[in-house]
């Protein structure tokens, strides 16, 4: 103990003993207990000083700039469409009744967004789009937690899954309409069909790939059945199962826009109703001002869902800021 | 010498051993990975498994961690609870700091209630308070694997009065030369300090030196003892002091050997 206390002391930058030769009066034997790592300081104070240099220091950047980066960018290139467009009716290719140029378009839109009734079709389509993607959603979670279940399951269905995923929507419409004739359900079906496979695929994709060496800790942990899925699988799977998400949603956009320019039901006016019916009163102002409004809306779900992506990304350090 | 009549008596009695192996032996298929290992850790005693490439270490720390299981022999651990770290952090990327401790914690079945002031205090003692509510990628490597010590540490928690082993699988193989040589002091002060029983692979043949009581060398396809070495030197160690260095130009010597057996 003495000897060892003596070289501690003699070492003024580290207690540790000597290496080579100056203390060499140490009998080899069973280690010594006493002296412990309460009494150094110093290695408290290097580790907490390698840690400082190794988290160096990030620059903040001005949200007022980050805000105007991402804004930027996209007015220029709606600014650049609206050109193209301009420029394409200025060629005459089209009379301009048949093809309208922005400034005869954009007055009619402004029209519209000031109509109740055009709001009203609007509120029924995001309805419909609403409850056929959480149906969707729960199908696709049901079909993909089951599918994640059974090798015998995921032989059998999972590639039929992914074939639903490429199969174009419109294609059911005939079946849909035999089955359910032209009603809401005719088009719900076809939505869900058309969003679910993506959902479930999110699903299986992100409890595939939870990483192994995270499964090895978690079994290490004494995570086992429901607590192994509620603690690891399913947190794990979740960047995977937004990504489906958001493909599922486009996929119930696209869906509904068929579904409703097909199924129309007397007296439910929504959007593709006042798109078809434009088309048949020969208004292309009119009607290139509903394709913008659908456009729009599936920019600002597809920027939520990106949202949403971009939190998750952030909170687990994927983004490489 | 006394193997054998301490194998007898412990059959009788449960072993004194943080984890005894007896003969175990482990395939894939017909390819052998471990060949009649017989190997032993007494409690508070830190071993160094040493071996080159295809030894079998990190099957034999699954096999002792019951993440898998032996072709043949035994593996006895008298139902110690196990604690197994590895390379990489494996730190879950959603949860901070303090979550990844406490969720390990609950794991030991550590009331709610204790959970914030245990995992405060192995926080504090990998050099860590202040971090608790950062995530994992906001770290540093060797504070990652400083957090992942610490919940390592958090399973060694013996709730059930069972005792517990750690397993360390190269834990500090992927960090620069600086950070590995201030966590060998931190981890030989937490083990003192804790009375840890730690059975540590590397393939670094000072590190064993400088941590272990026992060095035990393992040879490749398959992995058999090949000889211990004991490390009678008093600690705190230096990795560089001439001691450590002597030791291990020996082992190196004997490794170099088994490994040249499978040259051409």
């Amino acid at each position: 103990m003495a000897l060892d206390t003596e070289a501690a002391n003699a070492d003024g930058t580290a207690a540790r003993p000597e290496p080579n030769g100056s203390a060499p009066t140490k009998p080899d034997g069973a280690p010594r207990p006493g002296l412990n790592g309460s009494g150094r300081p110093e290695l408290s104070r290097q580790i907490s000083g390698l840690d400082a240099l190794e988290l160096g220091g990030t620059a903040g950047r001005n949200p007022l700039a980050r805000a105007w980066s991402a804004v930027w960018p996209m007015a220029s290139a709606v600014l650049i469409a609206l050109l193209a467009w301009q420029i394409v009716v200025w060629s005459g290719w089209k009379p301009s009744y048949v093809l309208p140029g922005p400034a005869d378009t954009l007055p009619v839109l402004g029209d519209q967004l000031g109509k109740g009734s055009f709001w009203g079709a609007v509120g029924l389509t995001m309805q419909r789009a609403v409850v056929g993607f959480a149906v969707s959603v729960v199908v696709g979670t049901v079909v993909g937690a089951l599918v994640t279940q059974s090798s015998v399951l995921r032989r059998a269905v999972g590639s039929l899954i992914t074939g639903l995923q490429t199969m174009p929507s419109i294609a059911w419409f005939p079946l849909a309409i035999l089955l359910f004739q032209l009603s809401e359900q005719a088009i719900l079906f076809v939505v869900v069909l058309g969003a679910a496979p993506s959902i479930a695929n999110g699903l299986i994709a992100g409890v595939d790939y939870t990483p192994p060496i995270l499964l090895r800790a978690g079994k290490v942990m004494g995570l086992r059945g429901l607590n192994l899925y509620r603690h690891l699988i399913l947190p794990a799977s979740l960047p995977s199962f937004v990504a489906g998400l958001k493909q599922g949603w486009a996929f119930a956009w696209r869906s509904l826009m068929a579904g409703e320019l097909l199924v129309v039901i007397s007296s439910h006016t929504s959007l593709g109703v006042l798109l078809s019916q434009a088309r048949e009163f020969s208004q292309t102002d009119a009607m290139i001002s509903y394709m913008i409004v659908i456009l729009v809306i599936g920019i600002v779900m597809d920027r939520l869902f990106g949202l949403v992506d971009g939190a998750i990304r952030t909170r687990w350090g994927l983004d490489g800021d | 010498m006394t193997q054998a009549v301490e194998a007898a008596a412990s059959r009788a009695v449960p072993s004194g051993a943080a984890v005894r192996l007896d003969g175990v032996s482990k395939a894939f298929g017909s390819l052998p990975a471990l060949d009649d290992v017989s190997l032993r850790v007494e409690p508070g005693e830190f071993v160094c498994l040493l071996g080159a490439s295809g030894c079998g270490k990190s099957t034999l720390l699954n096999l002792v961690a019951a993440l898998d299981r032996p072709s043949a022999g035994t593996i006895d651990t008298a139902g110690r609870r196990v604690a197994l770290m590895f390379q990489e952090p494996a730190l879950f990327p959603w949860l901070t700091v303090t979550a990844n401790i406490e969720l390990a914690l609950k794991t030991r079945g550590v009331p709610r209630a204790e959970r914030r002031a245990r995992s405060a205090e192995l926080l504090a003692s990998v050099h860590l308070a202040g971090f608790e509510k950062k995530r994992p990628h906001q770290l540093s490597g060797g504070m990652r694997q400083r957090v992942a010590l610490a919940r390592a540490l958090a399973l060694t928690i013996d709730t059930e009065g069972t005792g517990t082993l750690l397993l360390m699988d190269e834990p500090f193989g992927a960090l620069d030369a600086m950070t590995r040589d201030l966590l060998h002091d931190e981890l030989e002060r937490i083990w003192r300090e804790r009375n840890l029983s730690v059975l540590f692979v590397t393939h670094n043949v000072r590190e064993a030196v400088r941590l272990g009581d026992r060095v035990v060398l393992l040879s490749s396809r398959p992995g058999r003892v090949v000889e211990e070495f004991p490390v009678p030197m008093d600690r705190p160690r230096r990795i560089d002091s001439t001691e450590v260095a002597a030791l291990a130009a020996t082992i190196t010597d004997r490794l170099r050997e088994e490994v040249g057996r499978h040259g051409a």
